[in-house]
């Protein structure tokens, strides 16, 4: 008999992807629904998707979901969770959901330490409305809204959700990971899982930002995108793990 | 039960939480915040229910959100600027069809305007407020008694419909103390609309949402919101008639200034002038049947609001020329009193010879 190498989650649909070639939110669907399926999640959990590229996330997690407005996730996933605390709650957004218009949702649900999931999905880019100038889009970085490169002295510089969530007291974990190499993917995964498990046990808002490649607005191939991620993005976005409050005995 | 003597924005809240009104979100804005107050204490920590001081009002809204899709009831109040942040949320409400009860104490407007009453948010409440086609049920208490009852009725008919109810009351109401009964005793177990999110536990899993990339998809979706409006307006329409049997003149006039309306009309009564009072309860679906019906044998309206002139639109689409319409308004948060209402009932009364 021959071994199976990939099977299809059970939580994830079989309708097709539509997102591009070689784009980050297909790989982060996939680990999200295989950490569904071997937490035993599908029947429990609860995602608010948002408006952005992964807008449709409905038509391919098969777990109740429920749309949120630009950047009210994290506002929406706490109604849910306060009124029902059985379920297990996530939010999925990109960065310009989280750290532009959700900043402020973002960080007081953290602060608060809603007992919730964020899978933040940081591709430097507003790439559903077609590339324009994310919060995080790198200094020195052409996108539709900075022809000339991101100048921070004009525009800002890229803002880092992580560290500045990691200083709150009611986050319990948060890590920034990379789906960008087989190896990253892999701690991709093991992150999510940490991250729900946190969840689970009552210990507090929980986030994986993921550094996620966006081909089509950053005009390179699937493999420059996979390469620019290490070349550049891990630079002013460094991978690791920001705040974990597991290894102590409570939560403070 | 017997009367306790209270304010308008607790007996919401105590009306709320004996309609079994499980999640409470809100932001701190004068002229409700006895409300939000009166939830921290008694709502937060009862068994299964929630309250969040909300980071501002759009966190509050989408708060009230989450919570109706876990299939709770769910509450938010604020007054004017508040709730022009909440439309957004509103409108999402509106289209996932999710029920919800939304407290307006109107202050003076616009800007940061007033903290004091004012009626300036009619329009923002009655045509829907956010983006896109859809209309919230909008009820227009006048008496703390009515705010207890409406907040009650407003839980059931968002149930009833998937529909936000919005209860449009003012600063006035909200602060002044009066006797009050509740109908209902506070259920033993919360109510859980079916159809909610709480997992795909023995079924498949669900969807609310709102956007789609087919546009006859979304006509479809307005059109079916459309037909339940239709419904409402049929099945819940509500007005007051005040000393209209004889009258030669009826003033128009909702929540506080009606309560106004009515103190003027009876010392005129008692000088022997034919005025009488006609009261929209609920101001979406705005009563035009009944005003049409009244047009047949009474000529002449005096609209009276704490606005410059919102309702009284409503009140000449009614009429469509049947009747004569005069206004009278107040905006910013100005007060006034019987007396003065009184004088330009009077004076019109007068002035059209209706002696
Ligand atoms: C209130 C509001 N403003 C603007 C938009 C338009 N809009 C939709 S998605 C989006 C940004 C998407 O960027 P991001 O969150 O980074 O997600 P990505 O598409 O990159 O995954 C914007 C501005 C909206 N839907 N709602
Ligand atoms: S635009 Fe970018 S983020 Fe959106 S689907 Fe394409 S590659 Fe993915
Ligand atoms: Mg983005």
């Amino acid at each position: 008999m021959m071994k199976p190498v990939y099977i299809r989650p059970k939580s994830l649909k079989r309708t097709p992807f539509h997102y591009c070639p070689g784009c980050g939110h297909s790989v982060a669907h996939r680990l999200v629904c295989e950490v569904i399926d071997e937490m035993g999640l599908q029947e429990l959990i609860i995602g608010i998707p948002p408006p952005g590229c992964s807008v449709f996330a409905y038509n391919y997690f098969d777990v109740d979901m429920a749309e949120s407005a630009h950047g009210r996730g994290a506002a929406v996933a706490t109604g849910i969770k306060r009124a029902y605390p059985e379920s297990v709650v996530f939010t999925y957004q990109g960065d310009g959901d989280l750290a532009g218009i959700g900043t402020a949702e973002t960080i007081h649900a953290a602060n608060r330490g809603e007992n919730i999931t964020t899978i933040f999905i940081n591709n430097a880019v507003y790439g559903m409305t077609g590339g324009q100038m994310a919060p995080t889009t790198l200094r020195g970085m052409k996108t539709t809204t900075t022809p000339y490169g991101r100048d921070h002295i004009l525009e800002g510089h890229p803002i880092k959700m992580s560290e500045i969530l990691s200083m709150l007291d009611g986050v319990a974990y948060i890590e920034r990971v990379a789906v960008n190499s087989p190896a990253n993917i892999r701690k991709a995964k093991k992150a999510i899982a940490k991250a729900f498990q946190v969840q689970l046990d009552g210990r507090g808002f929980s986030m994986v930002e993921i550094l996620s490649p966006c081909p089509t607005n950053w005009k390179m191939t699937p493999i420059k995108s996979w390469q620019w991620i290490d070349e550049e993005m891990t630079g002013i976005f460094p991978l690791g793990v920001y705040r974990d409050v597991t290894e102590k005995t409570s939560a403070d | 039960m017997a009367k306790i003597l209270m304010d308008g924005n607790s007996a919401i809240g105590e009306a709320a939480i004996r309609a079994g009104c499980q999640c409470y979100f809100g932001y701190p804005i004068t002229p409700q915040n006895e409300l939000t107050e009166y939830m921290a204490t008694h709502l937060s920590r009862r068994k299964r229910c929630a309250f969040v001081q909300a980071e501002s009002e759009v966190a509050a809204i989408n708060m009230v959100y989450g919570a109706s899709v876990a299939g709770a009831r769910a509450m938010t109040s604020s007054s004017s600027p508040g709730i022009s942040l909440k439309q957004e949320g509103i409108s999402y409400l509106a289209a996932c069809e999710l029920p919800a009860v939304i407290v307006n104490m109107q202050r003076g407007g616009p800007g940061l305007g007033s903290i004091s009453a004012a009626q300036s948010d009619y329009f923002q409440a009655t045509r829907g407020g956010g983006h896109g086609d859809y209309r919230t049920i909008v009820l227009g208490p006048s008496s703390v008694q009515e705010l207890a009852d409406m907040t009650m009725r407003a839980f059931d008919l968002a149930d009833k419909y998937k529909i936000p109810v919005i209860i449009l009351g003012d600063g006035v109401l909200g602060q002044m103390k009066e006797p009050v009964e509740f109908s209902r005793e506070a259920p033993a177990v919360l109510p859980i609309r079916e159809g909610s999110l709480r997992g795909a536990k023995g079924r498949p899993s669900r969807i609310i949402k709102t956007f789609t990339s087919n546009p006859s998809e979304l006509e479809e979706i307005n059109w079916s919101l459309f037909r339940r409006y239709t419904l409402i307006k049929k099945e819940e329409t509500t007005c007051e008639s005040f000393m209209i049997e004889d009258a030669r003149l009826v003033v128009v006039a909702f929540g506080i200034a009606a309560r106004i309306a009515k103190g003027a009309i009876k010392n005129l009564r008692s000088e022997g002038l034919k005025v009488g009072l006609f009261r929209p309860v609920t101001l979406w679906p705005f009563p035009d049947e009944p005003l049409k019906e009244m047009s047949k044998t009474i000529k002449q309206y005096l609209v009276f609001e704490m606005n410059m002139g919102q309702m009284v639109e409503d009140v000449q689409l009614a009429l469509a020329g049947r009747g004569e319409v005069a206004f009278y308004g107040r905006p910013g948060g100005v007060i006034p009193n019987p007396s003065e209402v009184a004088r330009v009932i009077s004076r019109l009364y007068y002035q059209k010879g209706l002696k």
